[in-house]
């Protein structure tokens, strides 16, 4: 079973580097975007588990490691499941 | 006083640190091996500079799984003194030692120059030594030393004079063009409630020999010292 976990920053976080690269959209005339936040993608394999257990381990292992809370937020999907968003 | 430097994979200060400690404070000091189970007796915890894990991740986001690290939370729940430098700081951060989060420098650069900071609470272990209000001309080297934490968070910080080092100008201003990295409230050194461990972005151990440009980084060793 594959998952993507994406990490973000929380909206009360200021983003600079999303910010530069909206600035950097903007000067090659993408006036209309109007706000970038930069994250990171995570695949993870996991083998063995069942599809619940894998909806309880993922959270965890994203709160615990793949982000800091206190800067991030995290949502993620199972790949080989329908494409099912899941939000923290 | 007996201190321990832990080295990590990716330190790279830890060298530096004990050298000042050794041969220039004349202490007894000696690396802690971050897969080690041990701290053996020593009575200040040094967590050095460096890329800890290569950064990867998050900095100190992976040292904070080092078996190490547990003894130095146990160790510092005992009121043990623990010094977080740079990423030492990050990685008190990511355990939750001290509060908050770093966040990419404002300007997106590696900032490797010397800077200013006040001394704003010198009644700790790690600066009774200095003055009020002192200045001090430390170095700092880092990526990711953009402070941040919630502002209900920061306003406990500043009542609780959990504040120690503030990045200032040459005359002493916490002006926004000193504040190169960015930080909240341009804090660059925090301790936690207790008074035990202190984490700080600029690195006192470049910064304890005449030979090095500036001898204001050995007074956060000798406080530590001469501390009880």
């Amino acid at each position: 079973m594959k998952v993507r976990i994406l990490v973000s920053f929380k909206e009360s976080v200021l983003d600079p580097q999303g910010q530069t690269v909206k600035n950097a959209l903007h000067t090659l005339g993408y006036g209309f975007i109007k706000d970038v936040r930069q994250g990171k993608v995570f695949e993870v394999e996991l083998e063995g588990l069942s599809e619940d257990q894998a909806r309880t381990i993922i959270p965890e292992i994203a709160d615990r490691v793949l982000a800091n809370p206190i800067i991030e937020k995290f949502s993620w999907q199972i790949l080989s499941d329908g494409e099912k968003v899941q939000q923290n | 006083m007996k201190f321990g430097v832990v080295v990590f994979p990716g330190s790279n200060c830890d060298r530096d640190t004990l050298f000042i400690l050794q041969n220039v404070l004349r202490q007894e000091a000696t690396f802690l091996w971050h897969k080690d189970h041990d701290l053996g007796r020593v009575d200040c915890v040094i967590l050095p500079g460096g890329f800890s894990y290569g950064d990867y991740l998050r900095s100190g986001a992976i040292a904070k799984f080092s078996p190490l690290i547990e003894e130095v939370r146990e160790f510092a729940e005992r009121g043990g003194l623990v010094l977080g430098i740079c990423n030492g700081f990050q990685i008190l951060l990511e355990i939750g030692l001290l509060p908050g989060a770093m966040l990419r420098n404002k300007n997106l650069k590696f900032l490797c120059q010397h800077v200013h900071v006040r001394v704003e609470n010198a009644r700790t272990a790690f600066t009774h030594r200095a003055r009020p209000g002192q200045l001090l001309r430390i170095p700092i080297a880092h990526f990711d030393g953009n402070y941040y934490a919630p502002a209900e968070a920061l306003s406990k910080l500043e009542a609780s004079n959990q504040v120690v080092l503030r990045y200032v100008d040459e005359n002493g201003e916490a002006t926004e063009p000193a504040n190169v990295n960015g930080s909240a409230a341009n804090i660059a050194g925090l301790i936690n409630p207790e008074g035990n461990v202190l984490g700080m972005m600029p690195h006192p151990e470049r910064a304890s020999e005449a030979i090095l440009g500036s001898q204001d980084g050995r007074l956060i060793f000798e406080s530590t010292i001469l501390w009880r």
